[in-house]
């Protein structure tokens, strides 16, 4: 194992967080709060409980993974795109490292970016609305899983990407349509019967109820449906990763 | 001892059926410093890339110091140090940052004092805390030497080192080059520049449409494909050559004033003697005459023409 080459990618990205400290962290922080003082305070405050949690508290675990998501795929494929499209990827690809060192480097620099954004949300969250966890480990366990898995996606969407415009897309027309309609900002027994069952058809939700039931107990789907969904993904993601690395898709040629 | 580079039957064909390089056995031995000529799309950089790992080759091996490309990557790249052709950088990076970057990058320990001295070497000192955007290209050049040197390479790839950099800094570069020749570095260098096989080289590879055709040490090279020519400036000018010196194959100027006699260095009798008396027998007088040897350019533009 090249301890000092995961050491070198992970810290070289972190660096690269703090001197892009206002887009990767400030941004979405700010984002959020607005959210809260939109949806928590003005029109959260005239519509009714969910389940006994206040509506302001009950978006808090939504918006929070809405972050995760957007901002763990933004950071790994800008991460791993970036050098593709300079050219300084040739070092890494003439680099004693393997695969998994690659991955360890520059998904975990992304990850652990992820996981920070979402303890800073969560206690700007802390300032709007009362909170409660009542599960904390299975809050964590969900925190890292979704962080370290889109990361993973998005070190997937780096490598395919060609273009800036691709790597723009996929967040902006796929992850942020899926979370809104995930149930970020409603439960989705508030939907029509059809529309109940179409939602069933988005990851997302999943990972948004298992987050959930950690805050408050309740969730829109079973806890043990939302880890194994979340689990899948993961698996996915790594054999999409592992075939990438296999072939030298569009690393290699 | 292994070779520092062995190279047995290697092909690429690229995705588009491009054949990029086709069964080349070549050798490279320790502390030789090897050029590569050849034109523009022979297979220079294909060749450099397959064995530093950045493209996959079809068919063939490749050890470096004995350790296989693939089954044994870390070993074979831990040795190399790569300098690409294009002035690739991470533009927003301070020249110190990347350098340590690429250093720990290759399993290296962080060694300032190491780092320092490359940064001295290429006159990078004074602009280690410098983002690498502001630097100009020679600059740039430079830093990616540093790069390459940053984790204390055994074999040194240099694609094109000095295209587009000045006279002054080529011949600081090819000084750095010498001094690390000197700590015992093997060196491989792709070129345009026939001027710098000439001045730096060891021995010369040239490749051609993907083949190596011919490898050879320079001063061999010159001496074997090396045409001397002997101009004689006349004191009259000649209308034509005169029949007595028909077995010379002399060539005279268009203006009369100039005999050529062209021979070959390696035969044992270059005919000047003879030549000499038979145009003083025939009562042809000269004022003045010189010779000039073949440059490895004229012998490269051949050996690529007889080769197409």
């Amino acid at each position: 194992m090249n301890y000092y080459a995961v050491r070198t990618i992970y810290l070289f990205e972190m660096a690269r967080a703090w001197r892009t400290l206002f887009q990767s962290i400030v941004s979405p922080v700010l984002s959020t709060s607005l959210y809260f003082v939109v949806f928590g305070a003005a029109i959260g405050s005239r519509i009714a409980e969910i389940e006994g949690v206040s509506y302001g508290a009950f978006i808090v675990p939504g918006l929070i993974m809405l972050s995760l998501l957007t901002q763990s795929i933004a950071n790994a494929s800008f991460g791993i795109y970036f050098p593709k499209f300079t050219g300084t990827i040739y070092e890494l690809l003439s680099a004693p490292v393997s695969y998994v060192e690659i991955l360890l480097g520059y998904v975990g620099a992304a990850a652990t970016k992820s996981i920070i954004l979402g303890f800073l949300i969560l206690a700007t969250a802390g300032l709007f609305v009362p909170l409660q966890i009542a599960h904390v480990y299975w809050m964590l366990l969900f925190l890292v899983l979704t962080s370290v898995t889109f990361s993973l996606f998005g070190f997937i969407l780096g490598i395919w990407a060609d273009g800036f415009e691709k790597l723009q897309i996929v967040p902006l027309l796929i992850i942020t349509p899926l979370t809104f309609l995930g149930g970020s900002f409603y439960s989705i027994d508030m939907l029509p019967p059809f529309w109940q069952t179409v939602t069933l058809f988005n990851p997302v939700l999943y990972l948004i109820s298992g987050f959930r039931w950690s805050f408050y107990e309740i969730a829109d789907v079973h806890l043990g449906v939302s880890l194994g969904v979340a689990v899948m993904f993961l698996c996915a993601c790594l054999v999409a990763v592992w075939w990438i690395f296999k072939t030298g898709y569009r690393l290699k040629s | 001892m292994q070779p520092a580079i062995s190279i047995k039957n290697l092909s690429k064909v690229y995705a588009t059926g491009f054949e990029a390089l086709k069964r080349i056995n070549l050798d490279i031995d320790h502390g030789e410093i090897f050029a590569l000529l050849g034109p523009n799309g022979a297979g220079k950089t294909t060749l450099i890339s397959i064995i530093c790992g950045i493209v996959t080759p079809t068919d063939g091996s490749v050890t470096v110091d004995g350790h296989d490309i693939i089954s044994d990557y870390r070993a074979a790249r831990a040795m190399i140090g790569l300098v690409p052709q294009e002035l690739t950088t991470d533009s927003f990076e301070t020249v110190w940052a990347t350098v340590s970057f690429s250093r720990g990058l290759f399993g290296r320990p962080s060694n300032p004092d190491y780092i320092e001295k490359v940064l001295k070497s290429l006159s990078l000192w004074d602009k280690k805390d410098d983002k690498i955007m502001t630097l100009s290209g020679g600059m740039k050049r430079r830093v990616l030497i540093a790069k390459a040197l940053s984790h204390e390479p055994q074999i040194l790839f240099l694609d094109e080192p000095t295209a587009g950099v000045d006279v002054e800094l080529r011949k600081a570069m090819w000084n750095v080059v010498r001094s690390l020749r000197d700590t015992g570095v093997t060196i491989i260098l792709t070129t345009h520049y026939i001027e710098e096989a000439e001045e730096m080289a060891d021995r010369v590879g040239v490749i051609s449409h993907g083949e190596i055709i011919l490898v050879e040490e320079k001063v061999e090279l010159m001496r074997k494909l090396g045409k001397k020519q002997l101009a004689l400036q006349l004191h009259e000018p000649l209308d034509r050559i005169p029949i007595a010196l028909s077995a010379y194959h002399l060539e005279l100027s268009e203006d009369g004033n100039e005999l050529i006699y062209t021979y070959d260095t390696q035969s044992e009798r270059t005919g000047i003697t003879g030549l000499l008396s038979d145009l003083s027998q025939a009562g042809v007088k000269f004022k003045d005459l010189n010779t000039t040897q073949s440059s490895l350019e004229d012998i490269f533009v051949s050996l690529v023409r007889s080769a197409e």
